[in-house]
């Protein structure tokens, strides 16, 4: 779906246009699913956001939850004390996210390998202990509660999930554009370069650890923008927004989908949420069985993830 | 264009380079012999500040970039080469260089600004490419070994340096195309200083104007082809050992 060829016009491609036509069949054909949909597209912009990390720079992160419930808590935390119209709120909140991932990228952009997943996971336990503890602020394990955003420009966030849907997919998409920006430009090239080889990168005359904190800072960004749209969507933040459940998870959803290509994340939610949806209905106790068999069986076979299949599919025939 | 002073350097109680001087002027095509172990690569990682030297200081033109961090030294215009292929195996060739041009003219921290726009990065990495005779839109990892060697030297030529190191330019590469490879890199202007590291003695005779040998970390003799070639302790050390291990 992503063109190899990064340095030609970075136009949209006709299967992209036909693919965010279908982000809008569920206004017509599950319109019963609408609430699943928009934790779909907050999950897609969760796995986007890691993605520029991951996927582009080669940062592994296994604490990217600090950054959702920054925003999710920033958010919640404006509705409640101060007002409750949502655009403004998600500016503020992905400039917290961002601040805050601003910070810790001094620290995370020095390390590599284990230490950087075990660094990101040690911010993201902090963090989320941090907010547990602060309850006084965040409701603690209760969660923060007693605010309402009532809806978006004009449309009410109601028990059907139109409007809600409509601003969860209104954002992913502006958000998706920023990251397919961020992807064609010198900037998102010299990401590239430091995933392929960072000891190479300084010999070029490249700042690799000033390039590697400002992607940082942007994931953050992103992904505290996600975290927002799920407080003003469903009126409630719980720890949940900060655990390291959610950090892995969203690690899993874009392996799934294929790292580094912009669309897997989106795709990797979509699939594992359904699946979630679909396995947790019928079998509640034991749903993470067959996300598990599912992941181990793309690792194995599909090692660029469904998308990296899928591409390599289409590229065999030539 | 590039000197060095007394620069040391030990790894405990291995020395790995001793009071080592070095000169390079405007337009040098010299070359660094020695022993494996004698330890060559570790001055060109010093020069680089890929390895903070323990004393000593380093100059470009007049300014000492001694305490320099090695993408700075780049940006002042001190490039180099790897012994073994240092590349980013996913991007094209043409990816590759335009990038280095990104970072020579400050453009790669812009990331709002589409890679096209950059008309004039993207001609300047297909001249310097072509140059070379390497193909642009292939990925490096599909590249064959001798060409990797030459996308190692345009990568080092976008930074548009005004001294080039070279470590064993040719390693790997069959002995008819080194030769094709050293005029390509006797035919860079005439104004850059280059340094190459070279174990093949018909090659460094051949397309060096001074010679540089060093053993165990200190600089035994510098100076032209012929006498280094007449030197007696340069056959005992290093041409001796050369010829009997031949």
């Amino acid at each position: 779906m992503e063109n190899a060829n990064h340095l030609a016009n970075a136009k949209f491609s006709p299967l992209e246009y036909a693919f965010w036509a279908c982000t809008l069949l569920p206004f017509l054909v599950t319109p019963n699913y609408l609430s699943l949909a928009s934790q779909i597209a907050i999950t897609a912009l969760f796995a986007l956001s890691l993605d520029l990390i991951l996927g582009y720079a080669g940062i592994v992160s296994l604490g990217h939850a600090a950054f959702f419930g920054a925003g999710a808590y920033t958010a919640g935390l404006i509705a409640k004390h101060y007002w409750t119209e949502p655009i403004s709120a998600l500016f503020i909140a992905g400039a917290t996210a961002g601040l805050v991932g601003y910070a810790l990228s001094h620290i995370v952009v020095r390390f590599r390998h284990l230490a950087l997943i075990m660094l990101t996971l040690g911010f993201g336990l902090l963090l989320a202990e941090a907010a547990n503890s602060a309850s006084a602020l965040t409701g603690g394990a209760d969660g923060l509660q007693g605010f309402r955003v009532p809806g978006v420009l004009g449309f009410t966030f109601d028990m059907f999930g139109r409007a809600a849907y409509a601003y969860a997919l209104g954002v992913l998409f502006v958000s998706f554009l920023v990251a397919r920006r961020v992807i064609h430009s010198p900037f998102g090239l010299a990401l590239r370069g430091i995933r392929e080889n960072p000891l190479r990168m300084p010999a070029i005359g490249a700042p690799s650890l000033a390039h590697l904190r400002k992607a940082y800072t942007i994931a953050a960004v992103m992904a505290g923008i996600a975290g927002a749209v799920l407080t003003h969507t469903t009126s409630t933040v719980s720890l949940e927004t900060l655990s390291f459940g959610r950090s892995a998870d969203v690690l899993v959803i874009l392996i799934l989908g294929g790292a580094g290509r912009l669309y897997g994340g989106i795709v990797g939610a979509i699939i594992y949420m359904v699946a979630r949806d679909q396995f947790s209905g019928a079998n509640p106790q034991y749903w993470y069985f067959w996300i598990g068999l599912l992941l181990v069986a793309v690792v194995m076979f599909l090692p660029n993830g469904i998308l990296g299949g899928l591409s390599a599919l289409r590229k065999k025939p030539q | 264009m590039l000197s060095a002073k007394n620069l040391n350097k030990s790894f405990g109680s291995l020395v790995v380079a001793q009071d080592v001087a070095l000169e390079l002027p405007k337009g040098a095509r010299h070359a660094l012999i020695g022993p494996n172990g004698a330890g060559k690569t570790t001055l060109i990682n010093l020069l680089t500040g890929l390895l903070a030297a323990d004393s000593g200081q380093i100059f470009l033109g007049d300014a000492e970039i001694t305490s320099l961090k090695p993408h700075e030294r780049v940006r002042r215009g001190l490039a180099r080469t790897f012994q073994i292929n240092a590349l980013f195996p996913r991007l094209t060739a043409l990816e590759s260089v335009t990038l280095a041009i990104l970072e020579r003219e400050r453009h790669a921290h812009n990331w709002w600004r589409g890679l096209a726009a950059h008309r004039q990065a993207i001609d300047e990495a297909s001249t310097i490419l072509a140059s070379l005779n390497v193909p642009l839109e292939r990925e490096t990892r599909e590249l064959p070994y001798g060409q990797q060697r030459l996308l190692e030297i345009a990568l080092a030529l976008a930074t548009r340096p005004r001294v080039l190191l070279l470590d064993e330019p040719a390693a790997g590469v069959p002995k008819d195309e080194s030769a094709a490879l050293f005029r390509a890199i006797e035919s860079l202007s005439g104004e850059l200083a280059i340094l190459f590291i070279e174990h093949d003695m018909d090659v460094v005779f051949r397309f060096a104007s001074r010679i540089i040998v060093m053993v165990g970390g200190r600089i035994l003799v510098e100076g032209t082809p012929d006498e280094v070639g007449r030197d007696p302790r340069v056959r005992e050390v290093y041409l001796g050992r050369h010829a009997r291990a031949a």
